[in-house]
């Protein structure tokens, strides 16, 4: 259960030209049923010292075009279109060896289950230090002192002794905190969570994200943090996507798309919220429907089955053309409404379930 | 340490004492006389009772099981054979000779011919898998499954003759299979084993390809081994370090299983090359119902088991540092 606060303030520090830029990014996967639209043309920048959230529901696509920043995904059954640009690098058709000194050196990822994302056969130790031996040829005493220096600043006690000990033998908040002294080891300029505290119970899962949100400060890097839990995302991100069937279909700042949502399904994520002091006998209200089928996407709108505001569009353009983001910068959105009803169904019927 | 063996040496004492017991009381299912074979082809009822009673078979079958345990730890007078000291497993009803000697002399022949085929088909076997599993998909991986697939189904005694045929008396490659004793002349023991060891292994080794190919794609899918590629570690080390690590544990687990079965593969190769291994003695025993024979036989195989079992849990520590010993 999570509330969404307000405890920061926007800030939105601009740099020269974006840090990382993907651009029309499309993954599809081969399978034996078809071709899964897993992204579609997908678009947005990320500045340096900011966290930008990616929210959506499972197989939104949050994950997957993250894993082909980094080049994770499965090559034989994955087809990639569009271009990632971190700084002057792209990143679609670099090489092995140059996505290789890239993990986990620049660009480092820290997963949602921490046990399982953790080799049981490794002390944690080895596994944090061998990260700063392959990417900075550091010796072993060196890489040694650093991994105790990295347990250290994620805050884990005695982290000398700690260190010649097995994942299975921590907490499950000391293991994601393991993974992050693990991904932030070579001081990476991005670090992508994969819902790192959806495994965490609550109390755990703040500390973590103020851990991240006090590396960020220190080190200055930018974090994409996907999640489906817009708790989390208030209280951490500057920048939020919301996906819906592989594509992108509210952007703005943390504020404009939760103070003030302008497409049909980010509404109904945040009205599908359950709040602490709400009724308890007040049902909760999920987005009617099901998410669609990415073998075969809905035409046009691909959220148009489950919109309750489609008939105020007109008859069918909703269904028969996709809508992009609109306008071109700021708070965008892939709405065929006017700004004026997004406004007024909002304001009249959406915000009081918040 | 301490605790985990003191238990599983206890374990193991208890099933050595049930296999022992199940053999020794079927044994006296079987509807044949052992009295009678000591006795002649012209047998007056008196001699058959004299030598009943010589071999202590006149007695209750629980007391004779007591004597026959009893023996093994301090020995036993027999009255038909003499003296027999401890460990005593009695005198074969057949040839006359002392069950535990006949069982030493021949131990050294079927463990070279196990362990040596274990070596092979474990090397040949994850070897082959490992590329299977690095070229999963592309050719490579199609014929090593393939030829897998067909090995698995070439049994000892058809592939052994055909192979004796063509590499010793065709081409004269390889000596004719026998067994010399490694201490006397390691490159010969190594050389007249070479057939046996490779002929029992195909079996083994295609199994194992099929194996070590399976539970490697797997590993390879699990989250860890994502997270190393997430760290930049070479596709090779992520292959050897990390999915291998985890791949070793299964097929340990089967390695442990499959010593039984190796031990029975050993029979059929020892009969297969004329070996004179214990195999040939467990067969022998069979044929002429000799029960000191077969009760020695069927213990020292069993004993051999669980001790590697016990071997097998050992390595099981050290190979997941979850897996404490307690």
């Amino acid at each position: 259960m999570t509330t969404v606060t307000w405890d920061r303030e926007p800030a939105t520090p601009r740099g020269p030209g974006p840090f990382l830029s993907v651009r029309d990014l499309s993954v599809q996967f081969s399978t034996e049923d078809g071709i899964v639209h897993a992204v579609d043309r997908l678009s947005f920048d990320l500045e340096k010292g900011t966290t930008l959230g990616i929210v959506g529901e499972s197989g939104s696509g949050k994950s997957v075009s993250n894993l082909s920043i980094l080049g994770l995904h499965d090559k034989a059954h994955t087809k990639i279109g569009g271009e990632i640009w971190l700084e002057d690098q792209e990143l679609v058709s670099a090489s092995r060896s140059t996505l290789e000194r890239l993990r986990g050196n620049r660009v480092a990822m820290i997963f949602q289950d921490p046990l399982t994302s953790l080799s049981p056969y490794h002390t944690v130790g080895r596994q944090i230090s061998e990260v700063f031996r392959k990417h900075k040829g550091a010796s072993k005493a060196e890489s040694r002192a650093r991994a105790i220096e990295m347990l250290d600043r994620v805050g884990i006690p005695q982290a000398k002794t700690r260190l010649e000990d097995y994942p299975h033998q921590f907490s499950g908040g000391m293991r994601q905190r393991v993974m992050i002294a693990m991904a932030l080891v070579c001081d990476p300029d991005l670090l992508i969570a994969d819902e790192p505290t959806t495994a965490l119970d609550v109390t755990v899962q703040a500390q973590i994200l103020d851990l991240l949100k006090d590396l960020q400060q220190d080190f200055g890097t930018s974090i994409i943090l996907i999640t489906h839990d817009l708790g989390v995302v208030a209280k951490t991100v500057h920048n939020v996507l919301v996906m819906y069937a592989g594509r992108a279909i509210e952007q703005g700042t943390v504020q404009q798309v939760l103070r003030e949502p302008h497409h049909p399904y980010t509404w109904g994520l945040l009205a599908s919220m359950p709040k602490l002091n709400s009724n308890v006998d007040l049902p909760l209200l999920p987005v009617r429907g099901t998410p669609p089928s990415l073998l075969n996407p809905p035409s046009g709108c691909p959220f148009h089955p489950r919109c309750d505001y489609r008939d105020l569009v007109g008859p069918d353009l909703c269904s028969t053309e996709r809508p992009e983001l609109s306008p071109a910068d700021g708070h965008r959105d892939a709405c065929y409404l006017t700004l004026a009803q997004k406004r007024e169904i909002f304001n009249g019927k959406i915000k009081e379930r918040l | 340490m301490f605790r985990f063996f003191v238990r599983r040496v206890i374990g193991a004492a208890v099933i050595l004492l049930i296999i022992s017991a199940v053999t020794f009381f079927l044994f006296y299912a079987i509807p044949r006389d052992p009295a009678r074979a000591f006795c002649g082809k012209i047998c007056p009822p008196q001699n058959l009772i004299l030598i009943r009673h010589n071999l202590g078979m006149d007695e209750p079958l629980f007391v004779q099981y007591w004597h026959w345990l009893v023996g093994i730890f301090t020995g036993r007078d027999l009255v038909q054979f003499g003296q027999c000291d401890a460990p005593c497993l009695g005198y074969s009803f057949a040839t006359q000779e002392s069950v535990f000697s006949a069982i030493i002399d021949r131990f050294p022949v079927t463990i070279s011919v196990t362990m040596g085929a274990a070596v092979v088909f474990l090397s040949f076997g994850i070897i082959t898998g490992m590329i299977a599993a690095w070229q999963q998909g592309r050719p490579l991986d199609k014929i090593a499954s393939t030829t897998s697939v067909i090995g698995a189904s070439l049994q000892i005694y058809f592939v052994g003759p055909i192979v004796v045929f063509f590499v010793v008396d065709s081409m004269g490659l390889l000596p004719r299979p026998s067994y010399i004793p490694f201490t006397e002349d390691p490159l010969g023991w190594f050389v007249h084993l070479l057939i046996p060891w490779v002929v029992l292994s195909i079996i083994f080794t295609a199994n194992y390809t099929r194996m070590t190919r399976s539970v490697m794609v797997e590993q390879l899918a699990e989250d860890y081994v994502r997270t190393a590629r997430a760290k930049g570690m070479s596709s090779r080390t992520v292959f050897l370090r990390f999915a291998w690590r985890g791949a070793m544990i299964p097929i340990v687990t089967i390695f442990g299983v499959d010593l039984a079965t190796l031990f029975g593969g050993a029979i059929i190769t020892e009969q297969t090359f004329t070996l004179h291994g214990i195999g040939e003695l467990a067969v022998r025993a069979v044929q002429n119902t000799d029960l000191p024979m077969l009760l020695g036989v069927t213990l020292v195989g069993a004993f051999s088991i669980v001790v590697l079992n016990i071997v097998v849990d050992v390595l099981y520590a050290f190979i997941d540092p979850r897996v404490r010993l307690a």
